[in-house]
């Protein structure tokens, strides 16, 4: 088989393997977050997180505006502190909202949702850095278990 | 004829070589004249085939010098090695063509490695050689579809591509029925002196080897046993040189492999 | 009895690392300088097309296959749970993640790195190598380099090449026959694949099996007893050694990649 003729088959091959890329990156994988760089950090301690884990959605009202980028444990406090990163298209979230750790139907993963609170001239915008104050930590079943049985101890 | 009047262009000096614990050879020194032809004799399973890797750099000895032209084999880099290699060439028992090219291809091969010819005249310089062996006919075939003794020439036309100063044959002669054994000794004779090459013809085909050779060394036992022209070595003493020049089937060779007494042995059966 | 069976793994162990030397010699003569493409260019093209485009056959039909089957176990045990519309990301993410690199490695190494090991022991057998070496060419550099180069940067391309085809394949028996929304499909894939740690961590793996089977490939035909039972066994000897070699790597490379 000629040069020529070879040559033109493996061109061939590799646009096909560039055509499953491009299949791959954008019909397949999210390129919704991961595409824009732009974004800036909040941080917001918790009594518990749950299941969360670094990379969990970050949602308002089930839309996704940004991932958990870091989890640790204060020194001090002993309370965890999460990072999130948000996507800067989103950057007018008041200082009144408030953070959930929620999850998504009933066995699947968990996530951080987002309530804007109310605004008004006192209020000030989050920006880069800043520190959410309210949270609610997430869901331990046995907590709830402890509790329905309690409640149903006193009736 | 005085082997030793023009330099020699190969010069082997006290070669020791060893495979493992097996001695192949012993201090061993020979010489090679340039523009004749020099056969090397022996008994198979000697390491003739090994003496020639030695030559081409392919194998390091254990002591000893190879000397080609101004340069030591054994001590060469590989850079030196392999530009002292383009002045030589193999001719290998099977050939050794490449079995994905042409015959033309093959030939044209270390034309198109080693120089920047354009390909008009390349395919003049393998023409020329294919002729010189009888095969330009053949040029477009693959090496599956040539018979041994066409597979044999067409790898000497591959051999003698590059005009090299020393060619060395393994064995060329062996298994050839007697046309193609013909035409190899005449190659062999002619493109040495047409050519001014100098050749090294390992084999053990004594008579075809003595028709052509200017002068012959018989290795066994891992050292030269004798050496000179074809009629000096007709004439010479040692019982061994005498049983493999002539073919006997016995004497220092023994023709029975080494086995405990003969009597003995059968006795043992009846029991 | 128990002192010959100590000398026999004794002597298996430095035969083994000795093999390890001599593949990794053979490496870095191959490696060495740099690569002149522009000449040796249709030796590339060749080999590429030996190893890469002949390969295709194989790779589609059997990407297609598993993705097929993918879709129909996972629909079977997800539909107990409620869960039909995880079935994207189930056949995205197991093709991702694992399938696509190692199944994509182990055909790779039954087709082309048989066949690239039994080519290199022939020629090792009819002297071909060594003719090679006394005409003052190196055979690393002609022979084994556009091998080398040919194997790690296809078989990638293959792997990518069979994930996609199961992921449409998957969709072909989960949406078309099965009734699983396609939207749902899509989407889902969507939300639970990443870019980053899913679709690239794939790419690392296949490459690093590339190299994996690709090398043991090249040595063992290198290295080959040049008789035909000689060849035999390295060809037997790279399929196996090749596909173990791969499964192990994926174990560290997952627990390394995925572990958490």
């Amino acid at each position: 088989m000629t040069t020529r003729k070879l040559e033109i088959l493996v061109g061939a091959f590799v646009a096909l393997s560039i055509a499953a890329l491009m299949l791959l990156a954008l019909k397949v994988a999210n390129a919704g977050v991961a595409g824009s760089d732009q974004s800036y950090q909040l941080l917001a301690t918790f009594d518990n997180i749950g299941g969360l884990k670094v990379r969990s959605p970050v949602k308002v009202g089930g839309v996704v505006v940004g991932r958990v980028a870091n989890i640790h444990l204060d020194p001090e406090q002993f309370q965890p502190v999460v990072t999130l990163e948000i996507n800067s298209s989103y950057n007018n979230f008041p200082e009144t909202s408030s953070l959930a750790i929620l999850t998504s139907g009933l066995l699947g993963e968990q996530y951080i949702g987002l309530q804007p609170g109310f605004v008004d001239e006192s209020v000030e915008i989050l920006g880069n850095g800043d520190h959410i104050e309210d949270t609610k930590s997430a869901i331990v079943l046995e907590e709830l278990i402890g509790q329905f049985l309690f409640n149903r101890g006193n009736q | 004829m005085d082997n030793t009047v023009a330099k020699p262009l190969v010069d082997i000096q006290n070669l020791t070589f060893s495979r493992g614990d097996r001695v192949i050879y012993d201090d061993m020194s020979m010489q090679f004249a340039r523009g004749k032809v020099t056969a090397i004799m022996g008994p198979s399973g000697i390491g003739k085939t090994t003496l020639l890797r030695l030559i081409g750099g392919q194998l390091k000895p254990d002591s000893g010098h190879i000397w080609f032209e101004n340069q030591n084999i054994p001590l060469l880099g590989r850079r030196d090695l392999y530009q002292a290699r383009k002045k030589m060439s193999m001719l290998f028992q099977s050939g050794a063509l490449f079995s994905d090219m042409t015959v033309f291809d093959n030939v044209a091969f270390p034309i198109r490695e080693h120089t920047k010819l354009p390909e008009e005249i390349i395919r003049m310089m393998v023409l020329m050689k294919l002729e010189a062996v009888g095969l330009r006919g053949a040029r477009d075939l693959m090496p599956a579809e040539l018979s041994g003794g066409m597979a044999r020439r067409a790898a000497l036309a591959r051999a003698i591509a590059l005009d090299p100063q020393l060619v060395m044959y393994d064995e060329p002669f062996a298994g050839q029925d007697p046309i193609s054994m013909g035409v190899i000794v005449r190659l062999i004779r002619s493109l040495n002196d047409a050519l001014g090459l100098t050749s090294i013809v390992v084999s053990h085909d004594v008579n075809e080897v003595m028709s052509i050779a200017d002068y012959v060394y018989v290795v066994a036992e891992r050292r030269v046993i004798g050496h000179g022209t074809p009629e000096q070595l007709r004439q010479h003493e040692s019982p061994l040189v005498q049983q493999f020049l002539q073919g006997l089937a016995d004497g220092p060779v023994p023709f029975h492999f080494k086995a405990a007494d003969y009597a003995q042995e059968l006795m043992e059966l009846k029991v | 009895m128990i002192l010959d069976k100590l000398q026999q793994v004794g002597a298996a162990t430095l035969e083994t690392i000795q093999g390890f030397g001599r593949a990794t010699l053979m490496l870095a003569g191959a490696l060495w300088g740099r690569p002149r493409f522009v000449k040796a260019w249709p030796l590339y093209i060749k080999q590429f097309y030996v190893v890469g485009v002949l390969s295709l056959l194989i790779i589609v039909v059997s990407g297609l296959f598993i993705g097929m089957v993918l879709a129909l176990q996972g629909y079977t045990v997800l539909s107990k749970f409620g869960a039909e519309q995880m079935l994207g990301p189930l056949v995205a993410l197991s093709l991702l993640r694992e399938l696509g690199p190692v199944v994509t490695a182990l055909l790779f190494a039954g087709r082309a790195g048989s066949a690239l090991t039994a080519e290199i022991g022939l020629m090792k057998a009819t002297e071909q190598l060594s003719g090679m070496e006394m005409m003052a060419v190196d055979p690393l550099r002609r022979i084994i380099a556009p091998r080398l180069w040919a194997g790690v940067i296809c078989m990638p391309l293959l792997a990518l090449i069979f994930t996609a085809v199961g992921i449409l394949g998957g969709h072909l028996v989960g949406v078309d026959w099965l009734g699983v929304d396609a939207g749902g499909y899509w989407s889902a894939m969507q939300a639970n694949v990443d870019f980053e740690q899913d679709v690239l961590n794939g790419i690392i793996k296949s490459t690093v099996f590339a190299f994996l089977v690709t090398v043991i490939a090249l040595h063992k035909g290198f290295d080959a007893v040049p008789t035909s039972e000689g060849i035999s066994r390295a060809t037997t000897q790279t399929v196996v050694t090749a596909s173990l070699a791969v499964l192990g790597f994926d174990f560290v490379l997952t627990a390394v990649m995925f572990g958490g």
